[in-house]
């Protein structure tokens, strides 16, 4: 059943993403995926030269956490626009979950869309990223 | 201090090639389910020319087709104190495997914060793909602490 504009009023969520904890491995992988290899988010000797306790995930991680929190709503081709400031630290054990509200329904361009707040915090409710997309909607 | 006299610097246009695997590994590296991301068939069913190019998954082709550490080195910043502060993606049409990209990369600003303790440095670029169609304008903000 696709998402309708109609359907839509502004305060409603849309079905949250909860992620498994972030541990070595999905940093290890995100890096190698990603192509972003830079070490402070894989290894350890250079984080502490760093001045870093320990690697901590990409920002990016979470950024494509909330592609995939946009995309399980709508398909993509319906994604107009995404924007995220990165506002914390991901650490190791870091359980995050994504979350999307309607702030605002406008007609742009001649098409229905929908404007998102959208918040990733980990398990604490400590926010880590924040942002903004913008869907169309039939 | 940056100097200033780099904001509209062309990082130059580099065209990356839209890989199957690749796009494989970003679906498991960030546990992507939807079998539209990883399988070519399913894509096909949902109406996609093969497998789409997830939403960000543009910021890790544009990385790909320069090096950062020469990218921060001109703008005298170092990789160890670099952040990443702020992210943006505007999508004009889909992006999927096969397709060769093109980014026609620039910086867009540069300037400082808390009386130099924190600055920034903006990136753009526009990205066509092999038909000149215009796919996506993405923005990249980096901050060195």
């Amino acid at each position: 059943m696709s998402v309708r504009f109609s359907d839509i009023q502004v305060g409603d969520e849309i079905p949250l993403l909860k992620l498994q904890p972030v541990n070595r491995t999905t940093l290890a992988l995100y890096c190698g995926a990603s192509g972003d290899h830079n070490p402070i988010h894989v290894d350890l000797d250079f984080a502490r030269k760093s001045r870093m306790d320990d690697v901590f995930a990409h920002g990016m991680l979470s950024a494509a956490y909330f592609g995939r929190l946009l995309t399980a709503w709508v398909p993509q081709s319906q994604v107009r626009s995404l924007s995220v400031r990165f506002t914390g630290i991901t650490q190791l054990g870091h359980i995050p979950t994504c979350t999307g509200k309607v702030v605002e329904k406008f007609i742009d361009a001649g098409e229905q869309r929908v404007r998102l707040a959208l918040r990733c915090a980990n398990q604490y409710g400590e926010e880590k990223l924040a942002g903004e997309a913008v869907v169309a909607l039939a | 201090m940056a100097d200033k006299n780099l904001i509209g610097h062309k990082i130059g246009a580099y065209s990356v090639d839209v890989e199957k695997g690749r796009l494989r590994f970003f679906a498991k590296a960030i546990g992507e389910t939807d079998p539209v991301y990883t399988d070519e068939a399913a894509a096909k069913a949902a109406g996609h020319k093969s497998l789409p190019v997830p939403p960000t998954f543009l910021k890790c082709l544009e990385s790909e087709g320069r090096d950062v550490v020469e990218l921060l080195n001109l703008v005298g910043f170092d990789l160890g104190r670099v952040l990443h502060a702020e992210q943006s993606f505007v999508y004009h049409s889909m992006a999927y495997a096969g397709d060769v990209l093109t980014f026609h990369g620039f910086i867009s600003d540069l300037y400082e914060k808390k009386g130099g303790a924190l600055q920034f440095v903006v990136m753009e670029a526009r990205v066509t793909n092999q038909d000149g169609e215009h796919i996506a304008d993405i923005r990249s903000s980096l901050v060195q602490r």
